[in-house]
């Protein structure tokens, strides 16, 4: 007997289908991309990128992805342990505040951080006065990121350890562990997989993040410029391949967080596999 | 080490998991917690382990391990083996690194050397029968193996009291039975005192020293097993630990009638419920002058030492259940939808409203 759907037309079609789309809406984009970027050769690539104020937003925005992440990581960890070991009124409620940098629009949470904190916001107003400035400057930007990546780690790990269950840590402190060694014996190294996954993908989103940063950067060359907003600003001022360039940029870092998923994925597959 | 419990009482929001609960359990004896699920059994293991609190309100109880009163004493300070139901081995660690972990994690004044250790582990390894798979990780080992582990990491840090949560409960019949055995002369060997959850009579029965029978957060009764099946204190407890018939009907002069069966008792006029285990009943061709109780055979299952046959008629609100010894099996020959008449040996009687349960045997 024949599965469903298993007609060799339908299969080919189906594949082909598949196969078509994928090419025209993932595939070419991406080859057109570099392509542009090296439309004029090597050279002109490699000057746009050297740019000083390129440089710049490269490494601006490396720095807020290496700030946000340990930050998201320590707040995910938290919240997926309190949320999964302990039972109090609102955990529920909780869970699902959790989501809601996911609901809202970027620029939205970029708004609303701008009505807070910025010189003529409430709590703004009174960091201006004692010299604080947080919008329109590096704070801001990664204050925003931390908002829009904060649910990443947590909704990777809440799962897994509701699934996983609190045994085993009670096994240890039976056995004379403290809370710490617990926690560094016993439950890191049971998330850790999911751990690396939600970094990556906290990396990926802090890397590429647009809307909220737009807002609240104000987007100084060389000095509040991320690299989204760069290439953006390249290419209003028509500075085609200076844009692409960038844009090669952030695809890279892209297609290295995706091996790194991928590779991460392998390894998880072939140790279930193995116990 | 013996453990006392003095008045613990245990709320979950607004339900009454466990009473006001008193308990003497003597240093080295093996005792049983048997209950329903539902029963506090499970809750009261965890307080004494010191893994759930027991209430401070309205007045606190009291857990003493031998002359140390651990009530306030945190579950890494109270020198407890715990073994889960489900093992809750580290599945990231070997079986050699789940036993030494409660060696490694002592505090560097205590802590063994490394060579103690391995010694220590190994020791236990090969007490459990484990040694060649020291190197596994705990998702390749059998459910009994697993189980072994965790009673060997239980047991490396040399606890007062060993605790086990349903320790045979998710093994199949034939490895529960052997690891019965196991755990049972292993106690006698080390001689620990150790408390044991399970909801499964026959494995109480089998190990305990003393069995704790509860029921809704309750302690029944307490006694040792032998005691318990030949004079339980209630209805309960009667009822759960073995099969049980019962028959109800109206008693006028000294006769207990129900529909057309009939039987002489010298109980005073009015309703009465009696009860019978299914080894009471005798089967017989014809009905006697003290009883007639006709019955049909409607199951027979002749597994195990004795046969055992179910039995219905009209006057019976739920079949019963009777045991017949083989040979009276093939003298009757037996068969489906044969008519015969129950003798009972003997019965029992529970009074519901009086503060001591009484029970009453009567030999027919």
């Amino acid at each position: 007997m024949r599965r469903i759907g298993d007609a060799p037309l339908v299969r080919r079609l189906l594949i082909g289908a598949a196969l078509l789309l994928s090419a025209l809406f993932l595939l070419l984009p991406l080859v057109a991309i570099f392509a542009q970027a090296f439309s004029q050769g090597v050279m002109v690539f490699w000057e746009n990128v050297s740019n000083a104020f390129t440089l710049h937003a490269i490494g601006l925005t490396l720095v807020i992805a290496l700030m946000t992440i340990p930050i998201c990581l320590v707040f995910g960890v938290a919240l997926a342990w309190l949320v999964t070991r302990f039972s109090f009124p609102g955990r529920r409620i909780l869970q699902t505040l959790i989501d809601i940098p996911f609901a809202v629009s970027p620029v939205v949470a970029g708004l609303i951080y701008l009505l807070l904190y910025g010189r003529n916001g409430w709590i703004g107003g009174w960091l201006d006065s004692h010299d604080i400035q947080l919008m329109f400057a590096w704070p801001g930007i990664l204050m925003v990121t931390i908002f829009v990546t904060c649910p990443f780690v947590a909704r990777e790990l809440i799962p897994l350890m509701q699934a996983q269950g609190s045994r085993e840590e009670e096994a240890a402190v039976t056995l004379g562990a403290s809370g710490w060694t617990t926690f560094w014996r016993v439950t890191l190294p049971n998330i850790r997989w999911a751990l690396l996954y939600g970094i990556i993908l906290t990396n990926a989103r802090a890397v590429g993040e647009f809307g909220a940063v737009s807002v609240v950067s104000g987007a100084i060359r060389g000095q509040t410029n991320t690299l989204p907003l760069h290439l953006e600003q390249l290419y209003q001022d028509y500075n085609a391949v200076g844009a692409f360039a960038s844009a090669a940029l952030l695809a890279l870092i892209a297609l290295l967080t995706l091996a790194a998923k991928a590779g991460l994925e392998w390894r998880a597959s072939r140790r279930e596999a193995y116990t | 080490m013996s453990i006392r419990l003095q008045n613990i009482a245990k709320h979950f929001a607004n339900t009454q998991a466990l009473e006001p609960i008193n308990l003497d359990i003597h240093e080295g004896e093996l005792v049983g917690l048997l209950g329903p699920s539902g029963s506090g059994k499970t809750t009261l293991l965890r307080i004494i382990a010191g893994l759930e609190n027991a209430d401070r309100s309205p007045q606190p109880g009291k857990i003493l391990f031998g002359d140390r009163d651990v009530t306030n004493v945190h579950v890494r300070d109270r020198r407890i083996g715990f073994v889960f139901q489900h093992y809750a081995l580290f599945r990231h660690m070997s079986v050699y690194d789940n036993v030494a972990f409660g060696l490694t994690v002592m505090p560097k004044k205590r802590r063994p050397s490394n060579g103690e250790i391995r010694a220590r582990v190994f020791r236990l390894l090969e007490m459990v029968q484990l040694q060649h798979l020291a190197n596994r990780l705990p998702a390749q080992l059998s459910g009994g193996q697993q189980q072994r582990v965790s009673l060997a990491r239980a047991l490396a840090v040399e606890p007062d009291v060993l605790l086990l949560d349903e320790p045979f409960g998710a093994l199949d019949a034939k490895v529960r039975q052997d690891l019965r055995r196991w755990l049972r002369r292993l106690h006698d060997e080390l001689n620990f005192t150790s408390v044991f959850v399970t909801h499964d009579q026959e494995e109480a029965l089998e190990l305990s020293d003393r069995v704790v029978v509860m029921s809704n957060g309750r302690i029944e009764q307490i006694d040792t097993p032998d005691t318990l099946y030949r004079a339980p204190k209630n209805r309960f407890v009667f009822e759960f630990l073995g099969d049980v018939n019962h028959l109800e009907g109206r008693v006028r002069d000294g006769v207990l009638t129900c529909g057309d069966a009939h039987l002489n008792v010298d109980l005073p006029d009015g309703d009465e419920e009696l009860l019978l285990r299914p080894h009471e009943v005798r089967l017989a061709e014809e009905p006697s002058a003290e009883s007639h109780l006709p019955v049909t055979i409607t199951a027979i299952s002749p597994v195990g030492a004795e046969v055992r046959v179910e039995l219905e008629a009209d006057w019976l609100a739920k079949p019963w259940l009777a045991t017949v010894r083989h040979a009276d099996f093939e003298r009757l020959h037996m068969r489906r939808g044969q008519r015969l008449f129950a003798h009972p040996r003997q019965w029992h009687r529970f009074k519901e409203d009086a503060k001591t349960p009484e029970q009453q045997a009567r030999v027919a």
